[in-house]
Order: structure tokens, then sequence, then C-alpha cells
């Protein structure tokens, strides 16, 4: 097993974890950190892939998670101003219950 | 005696009086239209229009025969004819059109003379009956009818104008028609004639089709012209009748039926039923006599193929049944209470004598005395008409009598009309055609039976004429009320007439033979010698006695007695079965309802069985079967088409509700089914990306 | 692999696993914050030291504070009745489990074609900033633009309703 492939492991693994948060947990902020947690294995993934790339002089991978990162910063927060605006019109933050969309 | 007819010379085109011909029934026929629109209260319009035309239809028939009569004066023969084409079909054409010569010129003015004459006495006739509009619009529509007859050059057009005939006379007859014995006698007169016209029918379609010309005279292609004769005498089928043989019979049956010959003779006694004016004009002059100009138009079809002249099967034929019908129509007239049924019987009787006279003698002869008599029936008739009116109503004779002194004008024309009917000699127009008649008779190279059959008609003749006569005019009035003459507008044509009863036997007499020659063209010359010869002699000789015999007898009977008329008959005392069986007509009528007319009564049990019952049952059968079927739809649809349609609705509306649970709105399934989503597709991108 | 990187991964995965079963939420909530200190730390054995620092600033210092603020306003802090995980939760599993199996067959099937450069990367701040000014500048600006405008809305939709209704 070659490192990269090491690396490329544990980062499935935290994808399947934060996964398995956001199907199964009731509270909507766990589902948000489950995402988190998504966001960041990729992440992982993508700064593997860069350093055992042959060009990474061009810093592809690095930007690329740097972006990432900041666009997932932008994205909790909104996601966290959501759940908040939710809780205080039906009181609660289980996703269970918010089935208003139901068809 | 009898000359051969020289061929006329062909015209190639009509004079101008030939083509305004169609005038002269034209006329009538347009009165009759615009009386028929007319209010019944405007009774002298109506009148005056059917005398108008028919005073102008005789101007123009007068014109007409002048014209056929410089022509024959100037030796060529006036044969012209108007043809035209009706409608074609594909390339045959129907054609009709009308023919002036010297046949048709003759009767134009007998039937439009006559005609006038009787539509003036009507006026004075018909004064009190409320349809007197009716009648004049029936009246002159027979006259059209009657004159389209005369002037027919094709023999549909003849046709067709002899069915209105028949149906104008229908309507005559039953003009009184709230009387159930006039409603009878005016369909018992259509269906017999019917009888005869389907022969007559039958004949035309023949002979349309053996010639291909429905015209008699077209230019030498005419039927009636020598090429079409040819062709009709080439085949012999059964009994040696060729042709043109068994097509003359055919239509002589037709004219049997409107002549009152006699098997077809039952409706014309009947047909007294119509009012006097009716039986005048149509049972005397016209109508009866259609059936012998019908014969004397197609004579040269009769007369085709003829070894010795007039001896061809056709005319033999017409020659007996018209003796025949001469001596059993006499018979019959003896034994009459009714005034007008013994002269109904008189004219089935000169009928027969004019049938026989063509068939032994030609065209010429039977003409003759079917202008003659043409006149003095009808003036007999309406005699008759004037008697009924001044005895109010009456027409039993045994219930009149010494009417000589109260109506002593009509007593004179009725005379006359009687001497003339009697043939008595020289004086009489009636001796003179019924003579020519003998005189063929005796001279017929078949048999002398129809001679002396014709004799024995004459001397009965005479004694039924002279038995009416006085037992109407002779004797003491045994009537009731008092009898009166009739007014002048009934006298005036009588008299008229009877001055024609006389004078028109000048023209046939052997002296003088101008009939005769008018009409088969070649001259005539007076010749007073020809009264010396024997043979002629010998005929004047039997007609005098012949008159003496019956009217002596006949006076000797009944003469100047004045029985009551509860007493029976003079003759009736002495032969009294002979006597029933005359007086009730033969048992002919009872013959035919016993079988004809049972026949058809049955016949028409049958058919009405067939369907009412069988009809009618498979009509129910398609109704039941139509019910059922629209039942069964019904059932089909409601049930399975709907219900299929429903169930299939309803599956997809539980489908909808299955399918919509998948949108249960929580967020956490969706991801779920997202998730399995990529993994699959992930699987599948990766197992097609193995090395 | 040698033991450090194992150790570093066992913090981080072991912090990720904890984040998603505590059942108190504060607590899951420190647990992830452990987890992106893991990770920061695996960045910076790959040799990117940016991106660790940056993961460190950002995650730990903002999104995590973030998370916690969250969670306090909206009363996370008390432990729900009817239990914290869904009632199909195996399902959930069952679904992640699968997720994982093919993310790592995937990555063993294309092990021999990976690439597998041993050199270490001669990456300076410097070259990062250069990068950022020349070749990607235009994602920079983008993100300057998601950012105020994820700040703004994220104002917005918390703001609290009562003065969202006044206006």
């Amino acid at each position: 097993m070659t490192p990269l492939t090491g690396y490329l492991i544990v980062a499935a693994l935290i994808f399947a974890i934060g996964l398995a948060g956001a199907l199964t947990r009731r509270n909507a902020i766990m589902v948000l950190i489950g995402i988190e947690l998504m966001l960041n294995a990729a992440n992982l993934n993508l700064i593997a892939f860069w350093r055992y790339s042959p060009h990474s002089e061009l810093l592809t991978g690095m930007m690329f998670a740097i972006f990432s990162i900041a666009v997932a910063a932008a994205e909790a927060a909104v996601g966290l101003g959501l759940v908040i605006s939710i809780y205080r019109h039906a009181k609660t933050a289980d996703v269970e219950q918010m089935n208003r969309m139901k068809g | 005696m009898m000359q051969e007819a020289i061929a006329f010379t062909p015209q190639l085109d009509a004079s101008s009086i030939a083509r305004w011909l169609w005038l002269i029934p034209a006329l009538p026929i347009v009165a009759a239209g615009i009386i028929s629109v007319l209010k019944q209260p405007r009774r002298k319009l109506a009148s005056n229009l059917a005398i108008g035309s028919m005073g102008i239809s005789l101007l123009i028939a007068i014109t007409a025969f002048a014209h056929v009569l410089s022509g024959w004066a100037h030796n060529h023969a006036v044969r012209e004819v108007v043809n035209f084409s009706w409608l074609t079909v594909g390339t045959q054409s129907v054609e009709l059109g009308w023919v002036l010569d010297p046949l048709s010129a003759v009767m134009l003015v007998m039937v439009t003379f006559v005609g006038l004459l009787i539509f003036i006495y009507s006026t004075g006739y018909m004064e009190h009956d409320e349809n007197y509009t009716r009648f004049f619009c029936f009246l002159a529509l027979f006259a059209g009818a009657m004159l389209g007859v005369v002037i027919a050059n094709s023999i549909l057009l003849l046709f067709m104008c002899w069915e209105l005939v028949g149906l104008t006379s229908y309507l005559l007859i039953g003009f009184w028609y709230h009387k159930p014995s006039a409603a009878a006698a005016a369909r018992k007169a259509f269906i017999t004639t019917r009888v005869g016209d389907i022969f007559f029918l039958l004949g035309i379609v023949w002979l349309f089709a053996q010639t291909g010309t429905l015209l008699f005279y077209d230019h030498g292609a005419g039927s009636m012209e020598p090429l079409a004769l040819g062709g009709l005498l080439v085949h012999h089928s059964h009994w040696g009748l060729t042709a043109a043989g068994a097509i003359g019979l055919l239509i002589f049956a037709g004219a049997a039926g409107k002549s009152g010959q006699l098997p077809l003779h039952v409706w014309l006694p009947d047909a007294m039923e119509g009012p006097t004016p009716v039986s005048a004009l149509i049972h005397a002059a016209t109508m009866v006599a259609a059936g012998v100009y019908l014969i004397a138009r197609v004579y040269p079809l009769m007369a085709a193929g003829a070894i010795a002249p007039g001896t061809t099967t056709a005319l033999t034929v017409v020659t007996w049944v018209g003796a025949s019908t001469a001596v059993f129509a006499a018979l019959i007239a003896v034994a009459q209470n009714d005034i007008k049924r013994i002269l109904a019987y008189s004219t089935v009787s000169q009928l027969g004598y004019m049938m026989a006279g063509l068939g032994v003698g030609g065209v010429a002869v039977g003409m003759f005395h079917l202008i003659t008599h043409a006149f003095f029936k009808a003036l007999l008739f309406m005699g008759s008409g004037s008697v009924i009116h001044g005895v109010h109503e009456e027409q039993d004779i045994r219930r009149m009598g010494g009417l000589r002194k109260y109506m002593p004008l009509t007593f004179l024309t009725y005379a006359v009309g009687m001497l003339a009917l009697c043939g008595v000699p020289i004086f009489f127009s009636g001796f003179w055609s019924k003579d020519a008649i003998l005189e063929s008779a005796h001279s017929w190279p078949l048999s002398h039976a129809p001679y002396y059959m014709l004799v024995f008609g004459a001397v009965l003749t005479a004694f039924y004429m002279t038995r009416q006569v006085s037992y109407v005019f002779f004797g003491e009035y045994r009537g009731h009320g008092h009898a009166h003459e009739s007014p002048r507008v009934m006298t005036t044509p009588l008299a008229i007439l009877a001055v024609f009863a006389v004078a028109l036997g000048v023209i046939g007499t052997p002296a003088w033979p101008w009939f005769r020659g008018f009409l088969e063209n070649h001259a005539a010359s007076v010749e007073m010698h020809a009264f010396a010869e024997p043979a002629w002699l010998m005929l004047l000789l039997t007609s005098c006695v012949i008159v003496i015999v019956g009217i002596g007898l006949g006076w000797w009977i009944y003469g100047n007695k004045s029985p009551r008329s509860e007493e029976p008959d003079a003759l009736q005392k002495a032969i009294p079965p002979v006597w029933t069986v005359l007086a009730n007509r033969l048992y002919i009528d009872e013959l035919y309802g016993a079988t004809v007319i049972a026949f058809y009564y049955w016949w028409a049990k049958v058919a009405d069985w067939i369907d009412r019952d069988i009809w009618g049952d498979m009509v129910s059968t398609v109704i039941w079967l139509t019910n059922h079927w629209a039942r069964l739809n019904k059932f089909l649809d409601a049930t399975m088409v709907d219900g299929a349609f429903d169930k299939g609705c309803e599956e997809i509306y539980n489908g909808g509700g299955v399918l919509a649970r998948i949108q249960n709105g929580r967020g956490q399934i969706y991801l779920r089914l997202l998730a399995v989503a990529v993994v699959i597709l992930a699987a599948i991108l990766i197992w097609s990306g193995r090395p | 692999m040698d033991f450090v990187f194992y150790l570093i991964s066992a913090f981080a995965v072991g912090g990720a696993l904890a984040a998603v079963l505590l059942k108190n939420l504060v607590h899951a909530a420190l647990a992830l914050t452990i987890a992106f200190f893991g990770l920061a730390l695996l960045f910076l054995r790959l040799d990117a030291q940016f991106a660790g620092f940056a993961q460190i600033l950002v995650y730990v210092g903002a999104v995590a504070i973030l998370v916690v603020f969250a969670i306090l306003l909206t009363k996370g802090s008390e432990v729900p009745k009817e239990g914290v995980f869904s009632k199909s939760w195996f399902a959930g599993l069952a679904i992640a489990a699968g997720v994982f199996a093919v993310l790592t067959w995937a990555v063993l099937q294309a092990a021999p074609s990976l690439p597998n450069q041993t050199a270490v990367p001669a990456v300076t701040v410097n070259d990062i900033g250069n990068a950022l000014m020349s070749r990607y500048v235009l994602p920079l600006e983008i993100i300057a633009v998601l950012l105020t405008a994820a700040l703004l809305g994220a104002v917005i939709v918390a703001m609290h309703e009562k003065e969202r209704a006044k206006q």
C-alpha cells in the first residue's frame, strides 16, 4: 500500500463517517457537522493527490483545497443561520419534523 | 263499292294550320285548369270558360277541316304530321306528335261541335246543382283529353290521352259521389276499361319493340306506313297470326273496353248514374267512340297482309265481336225500364255495329256510322234528359206517358232521333250509315252470319225504340206532378242536332260517296244512277222490311196503350222466362261477380294475410333483434368498457398515491436516496473502467 | 506507512466518530474540533503547510465556534427524549458503509495506476501568493464575492423575526 493509498482510504473513512452522521442523526446541526466532515475528507483527498502528483509546482491541488475551505466556511455560516431561523419558527431543530414539503 | 285506298302523298312540311293543331285540345285543358282553381260560386265564369274554349277549338277544327277538304278537292291528299321528341334516353327517344288528315279532321269537327252543344245544354241542365263549377272543370278536361286522342300521331300520346279520358269519365260518372250507386258505377267503369287497357298497353309495347317507333306517320318511318307493316308480317306465330294480327287484337282489346264490346260492356249501363249531359257526351258521342276511332286509326295494322280486303284475323275477330255485341245488347234493351238504360244498351248495340262495320267494310263504313250515331244518340240522350227534367227527375218509363202533349218540342226532336236510330229509309242519316254496314256485311267473303245477326239487331232496335217512345210519349200520363217543357237553352241544342241527324245522311249515299272518298282519298262524284243498281235496291228493300217489322211489332204490342206501372210488361206476360233473363241483363254481371270478382277478393285476402302475418312477423323479429342488440351493447358499454376504464383510472390514482409517498418532505431520506444513486453510478463506472 | 501517520489518522477518525456518535451536541462539536485538528496535522504531514494552517484558522477558529454558537442558540444542549438517531438509522449506516465500500474498492482498483512522486514539493507562501494573484485571480475574486454574499445572507437569514417583520 502506497502512502497515497493510505491517505485516500483514511479520507474515504472520514467521508463515510460524516455521511453516516448526516443520514442518521435527528438534529439539523448534526447533519451540518456531518457535511463538514465530508468536505474535510474531500480536502484531504485533494491535498494527498497534490502531494504525490508529478506536477505539484502547479499548486492545483492546494489551491482547490484552499478554495474549498473558504466555500465550506461560507456554507457553514449560511446553513447554521438557516437552522437558527428554522428553530425560531418551529421551536425544534429535529429534521424528522420538517416535512412541510411532503408531496 | 269498296275501292282500294290510294296512298297519301307524303307531305314534307306541315302547313301552318297543322302546326297550330295542338291548340284544339290544349284550350279546353287550360280552361279546365283555370276552372279548377276557381271558387265554387263563380259558376258563370266556369261555364263561360269551358264554352269559350270549346268554341275556339271548334273554329280551329273547322279551319283544319277546310284545309284538308281543299286539299282533297285539289287531288293531293293531306296528311300532315308534326312530331317532336319528348325525352331522350341514350339513343332512344320518346316521340310525340299530332297528325292532320281526313280522319282526324272529321273527328275533330264532330267532337268539338257536339261537345259545344252539350256544354251549352249543361248550363241549363245543371242549373240547380251546387257543384256546377266542378262539373265544367271535368267536362272541359274530358273534352281536351278526347281531342288529344283524336289528333295523336304517337301511340304513346294517344294512350296518355286515352287514360285521361278514362279518368275524367270516372270523375264524371261518379259526379254525385255521395250516392253509393254512382261511386260504384264509376269504379266499375274505370276497372273494366282498365282490363282492356292492359292489353292495349301490351299491344303498344309490342308494336314499339317490333317497329322501333311510336309514331303512326313519320315520313315513311311510322308504324302505320308500309315499311313497318311489312316488317310485322314476316313472322307467323300460333293460329296463323302474324305479329300485325296479334298486336291488332291486343289493341282491339283496349278498344273493346272503352267501347263496351261484349265481355267488357258491363260498365256502360251503370254509367248512366252520371248526369245526363255526361251520358250524352261521353257515352254516346265521344268516349265510347274513341275505341272505334282507335281501330280506324290503326286500321292499316289491322288490315295488313289481307288476302282479300278486310279479311285478316284481327278484322275477323272485330267483326264477330261487334256483331255479337250488337245483337246481345239489343236483346237486353228490349226488357229495360229505365229510359237512360235503354239508350245505354242501344249505344252498346250501335257500337257493335260500328265495330262490325270496321271489320267488314273498312274505315269509311265504320266512321260514317260513328259520326251519324254521335249526332242522333246525343240527341236522344239530351232528349231523355229533357224528359227527366220535365217529369221532375223520374226515370222509369212506366211512370211517364203522354208527354207528347206536354213537351212537344222534345217529342219532335226525340222522334227524329229515334227514327234515325231505327234506320228509317232515305230521310234519316242512320239509314244511310247502317245500310252501308249491312251492304258490306252482305258482301263479306268469310261468312254471312254477321249479316243476319246485324239484320236481326236492326229489327230489335226498331222494336225497343218504338216500345220506349210509346211508353214515354204516348198514352196517358202516369207520373206524379205536372209535366212541363224544358227551357230553351236545353231544347235549342236538341233542334240543332235533329237537323244534323237528318242532313248528315247526304254525305254517305251511294250516289255521292263523298265521305268514303274523303277518308280514303279518292274522288267522289255524284252518280244518281247508283240508286238504280239491283244490289242497292235489294238492300233498300231489306231495310224497309226491317223497319216496318220492327216498328210495326212494337206499335202493335205497345201502341197507344197506357199500361199502369204495376202491371207487367205485355211481352213479359207472353214469354216470362225469356223476359226475366233479358231483364236481368243475361246475368253477365252476376257471372263476373261469381268468378272474377270472387277470385280477386280471395287473392286480396291472401295478400293481406301475407302482409299482416308474414311481413308483420318479420318486422317484429327485426325489432326484437334490434332491441336486444341495443341492450347488449348497453351492457357491454356500461360494465365492460366503463368498468375497465374506471378500474384503470382507479389504479392510476392508487399508483399515484403509492408514488407520492416517496416525496415525504424529509430531507434526510432524499439524501439517502442520493447517496444510493451515487453508489450505484460509481459502481457502474468503476466496474466498466476496470483494465 | 509509518507510525506517525497511523497515530494522526487514529486521532482524526476517532474525533470524527465521536462527533457523529455523541448524544450531547456540545460534546459532539468539541469532538469535531479534534477531528479538524487531526486533519490539519495530516495536511502538515503532506507538506501542505499553508493548507494545514488555513484549516486550523478557518475550521477550528471559525466553523467550530459557529457550530457551538448555533447549538447554543437552538438549545441543543438538552438531550432530546425521543433519541438522537432516526428510526431508520440502520438504513443510513448501511448506505454509508456502502459508500465506503465503493470508495475503497475504487482506490484499490486504481492503486497500480496512481502517481507516486516521493519528492517533496518546494512550495513557499510566496509561490502561493503569486499563484493566487496570477493564475487563480478569478477564483479569488469570486470567492471574495461569495463570502460577502454568504455573510450578508447569513445575517439576513438569522436575523431576529420581529425586526424583519417590521421591515
